[in-house]
């Protein structure tokens, strides 16, 4: 089992051993480092296109009709035919478009979406940079997602698109507060900002969701993921029964193509970190550590698909109202009561970390009563 | 000399060599909005320089602040107060030969005295982590640190009396 | 690994691009963008000294937090400015704002 944990760290060895017998030893230090990079540029995009295929068939079976099953055996091969034609569609650029800013925003988009892979911890040993500023990397470079979403929006001189980007900057701003400040607590009882370390601060089984703080820390943190993502029921950016498709309206073939590549990209690596941040990274009791966190990641994963076939998409009063003050206001009162658990002792913490949050979690509940949407009554005819 | 120091140092140069282009392509083009995305790749360039210079905390803070909420303030500004075909009015005013005269005459005074200086340098040079960083900060310059807080309400504030409609 | 002078230079060459910036444009914003741009040269310049030379290094990278934090300031007020000034005389570019003169 051992050997099964380390299967990829022995690999790489050995390919290093292999180019180091016969090339200079300069060489030998680039191959050592292209290779996680030349790993996650092949396990990115293939993961992104299978998982387009689990999104198909997952909510056509919530919607209770079969998914895509012509295209070889169970649809195995759709993803294939999706890129044939992704690839040999025409692109269409308007006539009054930015032709600059036209052509840069899916080529911008894609590159914080990929560089992000390289602090998420896979397994023991196998993070491809150790950067002792690893989550605050993240975050910082998921944050320039914005700018150029917007630059698609503005650069296709639709209103339509205008809208949808607007819309989207102000979402995902809203949304980056609570997203930076729900990881604050990790930082404060981990000590580092190393995505390494904070895996191997939760040994076992004492993932930091079992506490207090982490529970509620992990509920703020997923649900900002998932607006960062703009993924239902976040998805008023790209609402395709509002605005057309948004910011990504005008664009057509390999571009849009990209788009959707780097939003499932965002997808998977937000997943990974909340799995890094709160679920434990790679810790568990008996399989290998690269298999636990790919199950917890795609567990996440099908969670955010759920909520695409279930919940209805939230109006933008009711997105910023849910951020600034609601999710906002809960994750300070986290901070505090993370403080809390750390100075005091075994079962006294977790019981009076444990009030504060409940407490404050009923105060902005009831502070914000009134907006919350109304019972429902149907009647039928 | 070493091959991978070699390419160390190409890359360190194209990094300053990137930034710079930006930052004049920033400042010549016509269009605002190309402006405003120079601006934007000068600012990733100056933090790429950060992370040279061993100053991590430092780089990301920059990406965070500057390149994922000021662009996006100014671009908003940009976007507000735009007409949308107005992309062929002249955005240089008319004394641009005695300001391209003025800045080359500061650079070459600056770079000449800079020549001449001896600077007192460390033998090994060092860095310093975030965690020395948020010690230093609730230690000795804790004062600064809750001016600031102080002076980022105020400006709130202010911005959004200045920026509210008069209704 | 790079001189300390060639870092000096570097900023010094950004910090003149962004004077010909600020002294050249016409758009209010545009010479808003050219101030970050001299302001970031500044601040390139604390972080180079404090690794280079035998001053404390956390000073030099406090102090480009607080820059950094200054700057976002003087960004939002000025640009608060710009969205006022445009809701009043129509126009944003600086040699059309002169109801002040005699």
């Amino acid at each position: 089992m051992e050997k099964l944990d380390q299967v990829f760290v022995h690999l790489k060895a050995a390919i290093v051993h292999l180019a180091g017998s016969f090339l200079p030893d300069w060489l030998v230090v680039i191959i050592s480092i292209l290779i996680p990079i030349v790993g996650i540029a092949m396990f990115g995009p293939v993961t992104m296109m299978y998982l387009t295929l689990i999104e198909r068939k997952l909510l056509a079976r919530i919607q209770n009709r079969l998914g895509p099953n012509r295209v070889g055996k169970f649809g195995l091969l759709q993803p294939l035919a999706d890129g044939v034609k992704m690839l040999t569609k025409e692109d269409v650029v308007p006539t009054n478009a930015d032709k600059i800013a036209h052509f840069l925003a899916p080529i911008l988009i894609v590159i914080p979406a990929l560089l992000v892979f390289a602090v998420i911890p896979f397994g023991r040993n196998m993070i491809a940079i150790d950067l002792n500023i690893g989550v605050l990397f993240f975050l910082a470079i998921s944050a320039t997602t914005t700018i150029f979403i917007f630059t698609a929006a503005w650069g296709s001189r639709n209103k339509f698109s205008l809208l949808g980007g607007m819309r989207s900057v102000a979402q995902m701003i809203s949304y980056e507060i609570p997203f930076v400040l729900s990881a604050v607590p990790v930082f404060l009882i981990t000590g580092t900002f190393s995505t390494a370390h904070i895996v191997e601060a939760q040994p076992g089984l004492h993932w930091f969701v079992w506490t207090p703080w982490g529970f509620v820390g992990f509920l703020i943190f997923f649900l900002c993921g998932v607006a960062e993502c703009n993924r239902t029921p976040f998805d008023l950016p790209e609402a395709e029964s509002e605005i057309i498709a948004g910011f990504h309206t005008e664009y057509s073939g390999m571009k849009f193509a990209l788009f959707y590549m780097a939003e499932f990209m965002n997808v998977f690596t937000v997943s990974g970190l909340v799995v890094t941040l709160y679920l434990g990274g790679w810790q568990g009791p008996f399989l290998p550590s690269w298999i636990w966190f790919l199950i917890k990641t795609y567990v996440l994963i099908l969670i955010m698909m759920w909520f695409r076939g279930t919940f209805p998409r939230v109006r933008i009063d009711q997105l910023m109202n849910f951020a600034w003050k609601f999710l906002l206001p809960l994750s300070l009162v986290n901070i505090l009561a993370t403080g809390v658990w750390y100075y005091l002792r075994a079962p006294l913490n977790f019981l009076i970390s444990g009030l504060i949050v409940v407490i404050g979690f009923s105060f902005l509940m009831f502070v914000n009563r009134h907006s919350l949407p109304k019972k429902r009554i149907y009647r039928y005819a | 000399m070493d091959v991978l120091t070699l390419i160390a140092k190409f890359g360190i140069y194209f990094i300053f060599a990137f930034t710079l282009s930006a930052a004049l392509l920033s400042v010549t083009v016509q269009n605002i909005f190309h402006a405003a995305l120079g601006l934007a790749f000068a600012l990733m360039g100056v933090a790429g320089v950060f992370f040279v210079l061993h100053a991590d905390f430092l780089g990301a803070i920059q990406i965070l602040l500057y390149v994922g909420a000021i662009m996006i303030l100014l671009i908003f500004a940009v976007m507000l107060t735009s007409h949308i075909g107005d992309a062929s009015v002249h955005t240089s005013n008319r004394q641009v030969y005695p300001a391209m005269i003025l800045s080359l005459l500061l650079v070459y005074l600056l770079v000449r005295q800079i020549g001449k200086v001896t600077w007192q340098l460390k033998e090994t040079l060092t860095s310093i982590d975030a965690v020395e960083i948020g010690k230093q900060l609730m230690g000795p310059y804790v004062l600064p640190f809750e001016i600031i807080s102080v002076v980022l309400v105020v400006a709130l504030i202010g911005t959004i009396v200045i920026a509210r409609s008069d209704s | 690994m790079i001189p300390l002078n060639h870092i000096v230079v570097f900023a010094v060459l950004l910090f003149a691009i962004g004077l010909f910036g600020t002294l050249t444009r016409r758009h209010v914003v545009g010479i808003l963008i050219s101030i970050e741009l001299m302001i970031n040269a500044a601040n390139i310049n604390f972080i180079a000294f404090s690794r280079y030379t035998k001053a404390s290094p956390e000073v030099g990278q406090i102090f480009a937090v607080f820059i950094v934090v200054l700057a976002a300031i003087a960004a939002a007020v000025g640009l608060a400015i710009v969205v006022a000034i445009y809701r009043n005389q129509k126009t944003i570019y600086t040699d059309e704002i002169d109801i002040l003169k005699w």
